[in-house]
């Protein structure tokens, strides 16, 4: 048994210690917005906050995080900087598939939570995660919506 | 796209309008007009039904007044369910934003596409169903008005609506569309509405917000990787390395099955299967599992050879003399390449791409005690996929029930392939553990598995007159098109999905010849975002700029003179042209002090025409786009936003396609089975995207697809511009 803290509540799951933490959320606590895309690091997909920070799930082993915050996109819209970020998506219409956004909607809060003013640099550094939709555009508006800086052509 | 599939109708249906009540599936919470086509469909009786005019099997209305629409198009973000939403809604006058969409289950209602299929791809959804679902719409509100007439006891004449609301403007009185939807059920549906004049929309082409951004920005989307069904069991697969292998032995078969978690070790044809409690756990066991694969026997579908390498193909295609089959001749060829001044010839290649969409495949498959089925997975076609999966089952249609749950990405992924999807394997294995089972494919085993878009060598000449204007092109083009490569047989007619955008180019050349050599891809194949055009454009409009070159012509110059007295593409290039500024080709040098240069190319995809101009640098040995600027001309439109993005979609594919993409064989084994080996666009090489629409009035095309083609070959003539020479190769190389 490994005893995890999920979006601030206490979860006991009996999974072996070198599981992704992903496949914990998704099969052992049937949170499902928190995605699978490559299973190797690549994608974002799978994107979590560890103690606010963002971390891929498919590569952290469940045992890494025992002990520790972790936080989903399930929390997103009870988290302070989550919301914001959650009303930029839907301001900018960013979403197309969707499928990525989980991840994207964690990037963008972890770069923000850490970093309130972030500079064009900054987000461009932080918001790696792939989109095949290519929703990359809209996703940077939102960003900067959010940090405050002015809009740009 | 051309219509490769013949749809299989179910068993009309004829059921009373109460029928539909009774057997809701959404029951207690609709009192409205109902929807249950599988329930209806087990009391299937005998009349034909027209698809698409039968309001119940659509709307219900709730009581609060929200609506849930049933889609005949799966969404999988190129925004049809919002676009139907505003086109129901605006003939009904129902606010778009009241509707709940889902994907309709199978049913002969919703072979919408031109009146007769249903499929969602070839960019078809709006544009082949946007005057049948207008009149569904102003359908279901006369009947609203014959119940409020009724009630209200005054003549229909009379009524007016608002949106959601029936008004008598006389005596004040109003109800809404909830409170009259279940007496609306039981009127008549008029055979003849009168549909608005365009003048007086509210909604169509209106920048109407998209119905399921919430959802997906907050991980409430479900998709069918996330499907989750009492007592089911997980499965993971390991492919054979080569299609048509089979399962020889499984080394360690005993260590398998005593891995944690394991419930069954299961050989399939071509695969190994583990079924487990848990999807990690049967991942790493199936892993875990060494197998000896024997090589194919007999028939099989295109069985990979051992020796196949990607690199050879493309020379073998470029060399191979064949029987060339005309598509497309125009003028006189002979005369065209005689009388020239100069002539140009060149050959070009195309990759082989993956779909890549982010979410991975999975199916979900339960046998029901009622020996009934159900089965969840990603779907471009539900009925097509109910035929396949009532032949595999040997169930009858009647008891099968499919879901389709929103796409995570499909760009042409989810049509019926053969050994390209993971269902037949999730309905055996379902079968084998009498229990439901959900099996994902891992991103390795999706790779591997995954049909291709083709590849091709096309070899061009081109001749040019003493004032240095093109007179005669000829296209031949080494290939093997999706439609034949997934049939695995050759058609009477030649593939159309091959050679569109080499053929259907609208620019006045006065002899032209474009044909296929046909030589078969040992790889299996598959619809790719924009399909044909998605490389053809790519090689006539890149050779084009090389005939250009040769007669020292300027790019956009050319273009608008072979384009004279068409005024549709005239204006469409004007606007691409204006958009970005003017005209310039370069190279120049930017305010930043690097040298940049500007291509420019055309195509006229799926009923649609589309512009684009690229901007271009070169840095750290890697191209950079800076600008893309795309004119798009669908005729007429529904959603600018919805059109905004799907460009910005589109150009960052073809940007994708054009500067990185290659699935690369060696061996006959893929050598990249993961984004790390087979990386696409990242954030950081995504350029700005700056859209115009223009609303020609021609008849409606598709968006989904169109704004993909023009821009590869936008990219590659400002790249060659920039590098002062020709690149004639996707991805692009050489330039540094
Ligand atoms: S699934 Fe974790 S990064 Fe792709
Ligand atoms: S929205 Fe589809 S992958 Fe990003």
């Amino acid at each position: 048994m490994i005893e995890l803290t999920i979006n601030g509540q206490k979860r006991r799951v009996d999974a072996e210690s070198d599981t992704p933490l992903l496949w914990v959320l998704r099969d052992d606590l049937g949170m499902t917005g928190t995605k699978y895309g490559c299973g190797v690091a690549q994608c974002g997909a799978c994107s979590v906050l560890v103690d606010g920070s963002v971390m891929r799930s498919c590569v952290t082993p469940v045992e890494a995080v025992a002990g520790r915050k972790v936080t989903t996109i399930e929390a997103m819209e009870k988290d302070a900087v989550g919301a914001k970020v959650v009303e930029a998506w839907v301001k900018h219409q960013v979403p197309q598939c969707g499928y990525c956004q989980s991840g994207q909607v964690m990037a963008a809060t972890s770069l923000l939570k850490q970093n309130a003013k972030p500079t064009d640099a900054d987000v461009e550094a932080a918001m790696v995660n792939l989109c095949r939709c290519g929703t990359y555009n809209a996703i940077k508006a939102a960003v900067r919506d959010v940090a405050g800086l002015e809009a740009k052509a | 796209m051309n219509l490769p599939f013949q749809t299989p109708v179910n068993d009309p249906v004829n059921v009373s309008r109460r029928g539909f009540i009774a057997g809701a599936g959404v029951g207690a919470l609709v009192l409205g007009f109902g929807v249950p086509m599988g329930a209806a469909r087990a009391q299937g009786a005998a009349a034909k039904v027209v698809p698409g005019t039968r309001v119940p099997a659509f709307l219900a209305i709730r009581p609060d007044n929200t609506i849930l629409f049933q889609s005949p198009f799966a969404e999988g973000g190129q925004g049809v369910w919002t676009a139907m939403a505003q086109i129901v809604g605006e003939e009904l006058d129902a606010d778009p934003a009241s509707f709940t969409v889902e994907n309709a289950p199978p049913g002969p209602d919703y072979q919408v596409v031109f009146g007769q299929m249903r499929i969602t791809g070839g960019s078809f959804s709006v544009r082949s169903s946007y005057a049948t679902m207008r009149k569904l719409g102003a359908t279901a509100r006369a009947m609203l008005v014959q119940a409020a007439a009724q009630k209200m006891g005054v003549p229909a004449g009379e009524l007016t609506t608002q949106p959601g609301r029936v008004i008598h403007k006389a005596s004040g009185k109003a109800m809404t569309y909830g409170e009259l939807a279940p007496a609306a059920l039981d009127m008549p549906a008029p055979a003849n509405v009168a549909l608005k004049d365009p003048k007086d929309f509210r909604w169509i082409g209106k920048r109407q917000a998209r119905l399921d951004v919430r959802a997906k920005s907050t991980g409430k989307a479900q998709f069918s990787i996330d499907m989750k069904v009492d007592g089911m069991l997980h499965a993971a697969v390991q492919h054979a390395p080569r299609l048509g292998q089979t399962v020889g032995k499984i080394r360690n078969e005993a260590e398998v099955k005593a891995m944690k978690g394991v419930h069954s070790v299961h050989v399939l044809p071509g695969a190994v299967a583990v079924v487990a409690e848990r999807f990690w756990h049967a991942r790493r066991a199936v892993e875990a599992a060494q197998v000896d694969w024997a090589e194919a026997t007999g028939e099989t579908y295109r069985p990979m050879p051992a020796d196949f390498s990607t690199e050879a193909f493309a020379q073998y295609l470029a060399n191979y003399q064949g029987k060339e089959e005309v598509a497309e001749t125009a003028g006189d060829m002979a005369a065209g390449f005689a009388g020239a001044a100069s002539t140009v010839s060149a050959t070009y290649h195309s990759q082989f791409v993956n779909h890549a969409q982010l979410e991975p495949p999975s199916a979900l498959a339960r046998y029901n005690a009622d020996g009934t089925l159900d089965m969840w997975f990603p779907n471009q076609a539900p009925e097509m996929f109910l035929a396949e999966i009532a032949k595999a089952s040997g169930l009858a249609p009647d008891k099968i029930h499919i879901h389709s749950p929103l796409l995570g990405g499909f760009f042409g992924r989810h049509f019926i392939y053969p050994h390209g999807t993971p269902w037949p394997q999730a309905l055996e294995l379902a079968k084998r553990v009498g229990r439901p089972v959900k099996l994902i494919w891992t991103r390795e085993e999706e790779f591997l598995r995954d049909p291709l878009r083709p590849m091709a060598a096309v070899r061009f000449r081109g001749a040019l007159d003493a004032k240095g204007m093109p007179i005669a092109i000829e296209a031949i083009s080494v290939t093997e098109g999706p439609t034949e490569g997934i049939a695995d047989k050759r058609a009477a007619k030649l593939d159309d999905a091959a050679l569109e955008g080499l053929t259907g180019k609208k620019y006045a050349l006065p002899a032209k010849r474009i044909a296929q050599v046909f030589v078969k891809s040992p790889t299996t194949l598959a619809y790719w975002r924009s399909v044909g055009n998605s490389m053809n454009d790519f090689f006539y409009e890149t050779f084009l700029d090389e005939m250009a070159d040769k007669g020292g012509q300027d790019p956009y110059a050319l273009r608008l003179k072979l384009l004279e007295g068409n005024v549709r593409l005239t204006n469409l290039i004007k606007a691409a042209v204006d958009l970005s500024g003017g005209w310039k080709a370069g190279p120049f040098t930017a305010p930043d002090g690097s040298k940049r240069a500007r291509g420019i190319a055309m195509a006229s995809p799926f009923g649609t025409e589309t512009a684009a101009i690229a901007e271009v640098s070169i840095a750290d040995g890697q191209i950079k786009v800076h600008d893309v600027w795309q004119a798009i001309d669908p005729g007429s439109i529904v959603n600018p936003a919805i059109i905004e993005a799907q460009v910005n979609s589109a150009v960052a594919l073809g940007l994708s396609e054009v500067l990185i993409e290659e699935a690369v064989y060696k061996d006959g084994l893929r050598a990249a089975r993961n984004f790390d080996g087979y990386p696409i666009l990242t954030p950081d090489r995504m350029p700005r995207v700056h859209v115009r629409i223009v609303e020609s009035g021609a008849p409606m095309g598709g968006i989904g697809e169109p704004g993909l083609p023009a821009v590869p070959p936008a990219v590659a003539n400002a790249v060659s511009r920039l590098v002062g020479k020709r690149l004639r190769k996707m991805p692009l190389a050489g330039f540094a």
